[in-house]
């Protein structure tokens, strides 16, 4: 793996590690009983900063960028290209009044946000984000993921329900519709690779993807059935994060904002905050995933951080998020149904199967043919069935014409 | 230990206790999500990993929504006019405390209930696949069939519903 | 093939994005208070008061005819007129407003008040900047407020400023015009009272 003289170089291992090397140094000035609590604790403080730092950031280059999509050039008002943007948005958002309806139902109302924050936040406890820098390393890694995203989706339906308004109760159901539809196709897209790699611990699944042939990474993305997997993922992401195209919780044409009308201030602060969390975690986990995790794209570049490599394939995803939201529309609902149901989820079975083939019909180019061969015929055929079909493809107006 | 194990207990209970004890249909569904999720730390704190997040990814993440959604598509949530509780909660009380009697007889009277003093076995989620598809792979596949039949069942209702109003 | 429209319009978008960034071209957004485009001629925000001359109060065209206040949509114009009379650009005695006030807050720009004005004396400005700290008192005008001058006109609406005056121009000529036949009038009648003679004669 080390194959270039930078990597076994003193400073760049250290670089590496020099998060690790901090966080040891910090909680050694404690007693001995305290250290395993403190590094934890320390893990988490550092979390809960960097990445509503990040969120911060993302907010202002998501605006720019969304600007410079359209010919436009979004926010450059506040500090130099309008980086302090955030800053203003936050003090904007702690200073406003902090409505309750009046019907609402209070504690409800107000638990909603703090659940989705915290079910979010907890995701990023089993995100290897470097070489050694996993907050918990647990066995079931995979599992504990997934089963604080199935959490968050309660958090969804609180704020719904408990806003007393009917667009925030609309919104409410038809995120969580979605969220559910989604999430089967995320399960079943991360258990291919579950499958090759025989492991829900996502250290171990970054580490088997660590390897080179040649310059190149044993990334499952380059695999067949981990590029339809991670496609099948990608989709479902964004839609399990109420991303455009598949923003229809929150479609703000029909439904004002969803099920988070009711909050200003910062409960509002908050579930934009755990939206882009989310999205953060989610393409953490695609990460780790599919793309290698905190491994370097190419043998020759291991010596550069192993965090560095990690933050910028998140902040590489979210660029495709940003773009996406910039490009596609918003879809209607019941191709959004349709397009979960009658598509992505038996393509995803069928990659399961592939998945399997691949498991067992051993190292060689048989097995890439194969593979691709199911793949690709199958996409085409079921994309050109489905695109026929009138629930799917182009819609016919029975009057407009 | 023991004090995380009472903590942990009292919420469940206290879960489980709203459940039964609100009026509000919604709040009695989020209240079961509660006792979901004490029950799912407790097997946490046993180190039964896969099972504690199966029952978070199961119960909270699909059983307490589905709840909600039942509720939501057969009712309103505003309270009934007539009261919430039942006019046969004499014999309702009868059956949950025989059905605790049973219950609680068949936990005392097995041998995982008497303190046990040798090592926690330590089970992985590895552990746990290969007996799913080697030891119980007969009930497992028992299982997946019973549920294809209920989503084959599902969408055929689903498919009849839609027919109708043509 | 499924997919191929969404790469499409990523490429479209992608290029839209580094295309921002090369040809200023593309970028439309004028940055407001820094940069300004010129207003064009017909840009129309409130109504104002001609005047002309130096002094706003003597050389106001208004002669509180009121129909402006009358015909006004939203009833945004109040106006008092006055008792006594002050000569007009002609030099005719005409009342004049003591009050003329518009209530900007209420007016939508119609421009029904300058279509109806037979004297010219209300215009269309193209000011638009006219936020106030006070909504009610900052937003009505009064008389003074609403004057501009004649000059001001024309550098905002040249072309039809010069429409106006010359059409001022030519009904002072013909008032001008009667005024001299009349005086010549007059003044041959009092030479022919004088005289009866000679105006057989020179009437020959």
């Amino acid at each position: 793996m080390i194959a270039t003289p930078e990597a076994t170089n003193p400073f760049f291992v250290n670089l590496d590690q020099i998060f690790v090397f901090l966080s040891n140094w910090l909680v050694g000035f404690l007693p001995a009983v305290l250290r395993p609590v403190a590094g934890v604790v320390l893990g988490v403080v550092a979390i809960v900063c960097v990445f509503p730092g990040l969120f911060a950031l993302t907010t202002v280059f998501e605006r720019k960028g969304l600007g410079r999509i359209q010919n436009r050039i979004g926010p450059n008002r506040v500090g130099p290209y309008g980086l302090f943007q955030p800053v203003a948005d936050g003090i904007k958002s702690l200073t406003k009044e902090d409505i309750v309806p009046l019907r609402a139902n209070a504690v409800v109302h107000f638990l909603a946000p703090l659940v989705l924050v915290v079910t979010v936040f907890m995701g990023f406890a089993v995100l290897p984000m470097g070489r050694n820098m996993v907050l918990v390393d647990m066995d079931a890694g995979l599992l504990f993921f997934f089963a604080m995203g199935a959490a968050t989706e309660l958090s969804v339906f609180m704020a719904g329900w408990s806003s007393r308004n009917k667009y925030s109760l609309l919104g409410a159901m038809r995120a969580v519709a979605q969220m559910i539809s989604y999430e089967v196709v995320l399960l079943l897209s991360s258990v291919a690779v579950v499958m090759i790699t025989g492991s829900l611990s996502l250290p171990k699944i970054v580490a088997a993807q660590n390897q080179y042939t040649g310059v190149f990474p044993h990334w499952y993305i380059f695999t067949p059935w981990g590029l339809a997997g991670f496609l099948m993922y990608a989709i479902a992401a964004t839609a399990e994060t109420n991303r455009s195209p598949f923003d229809l919780p929150e479609g703000e044409s029909e439904l004002v904002a969803g099920y988070h009308t009711e909050y200003s201030g910062f409960k509002f602060a908050l579930f934009f905050l755990g939206e882009y969390l989310a999205m953060f975690s989610i393409s953490g986990l695609g990460t780790t995933l599919f793309l290698g995790g905190w491994s370097a794209p190419f043998s020759f570049l291991v010596w550069v951080p192993s965090w560095f490599w990690f933050f910028g394939k998140v902040m590489l995803s979210i660029f495709v998020f940003i773009w996406m939201r910039g490009t596609l529309p918003r879809l209607r609902q019941d191709q959004l149904m349709n397009f979960a149901w009658k598509f992505v989820l038996p393509f995803t079975l069928l990659n399961l199967l592939v998945t399997a083939l691949w498991r067992f019909m051993g190292e060689g180019w048989a097995r890439w043919m194969v593979c691709t061969v199911i793949l690709v015929a199958a996409y085409v055929v079921m994309g050109r069935v489905e695109m026929r079909s009138e629930h799917f493809g182009r819609r016919s107006y029975r009057y407009a014409e | 230990m023991n004090a995380v194990f009472y903590i942990l207990a009292a919420l469940t209970l206290a879960g489980g206790l709203a459940t039964v004890l609100l009026k509000q249909l919604v709040h009695c569904a989020l209240a079961v999500t509660v006792a979901f999720a004490g029950l799912a730390l407790l097997f946490l704190q046993l180190d039964a990993q896969f099972a504690g997040f199966a029952q978070i990814l199961v119960y909270i993440g699909a059983v307490a929504i589905l709840i909600v959604f039942a509720i939501l598509l057969t009712r309103g949530s505003e309270l009934p006019k007539d009261g919430v509780f039942s006019k046969t909660w004499f014999l309702g009380l009868v059956i949950a405390a025989a059905v605790f009697a049973v219950l609680g007889w068949a936990v005392l009277a097995s041998v995982s209930a008497v303190p046990q003093q040798n090592a926690v076995p330590s089970v992985t989620v590895r552990d746990i696949g290969i007996a799913l598809v080697g030891r119980y792979v007969l009930p497992l596949e028992i299982v997946a069939l019973l549920l294809t039949a209920a989503t084959i069942g599902a969408v055929i209702v689903a498919m009849h519903e839609k027919e109708r109003p043509r | 093939m499924l997919g191929d429209g969404i790469l499409k319009g990523m490429a479209e978008t992608a290029r839209n994005f580094f295309g921002s960034f090369v040809s200023d071209e593309r970028l439309t957004t004028v940055e407001y208070p820094e940069q300004r485009i010129p207003t064009v001629e017909a840009a129309r925000v409130f109504p104002f008061l001609v005047y002309d001359g130096a002094n706003w109060e003597a050389g106001m065209r208004c002669v509180a005819c009121q129909i402006c206040e009358k015909e006004c949509p939203p009833k945004c114009i109040y106006i008092e007129k006055s008792a006594d009379k002050k000569p007009d650009f002609v030099g005719k005695q005409q009342f004049y407003p003591t009050r003329f006030d518009i209530d900007v807050s209420v007016c939508m720009s119609c421009q029904i008040c300058v279509e109806v004005c037979p004297f010219e004396a209300i215009k269309m400005d193209t000011q638009f900047e006219l936020a106030t700290e006070d909504r009610f008192g900052g937003l009505l005008y009064d008389r003074k407020e609403l004057s501009r001058s004649n000059e001001y006109y024309h550098s905002i609406h040249p072309t039809e400023a010069g429409e106006v005056d010359a059409r001022l121009a030519e009904e002072k000529a013909k008032v001008e015009a009667r005024a001299k036949a009349a005086a010549e009038a007059a003044a041959a009648k009092a030479a022919a009272a004088a005289n009866p003679t000679q105006l057989a004669g020179g009437g020959s």
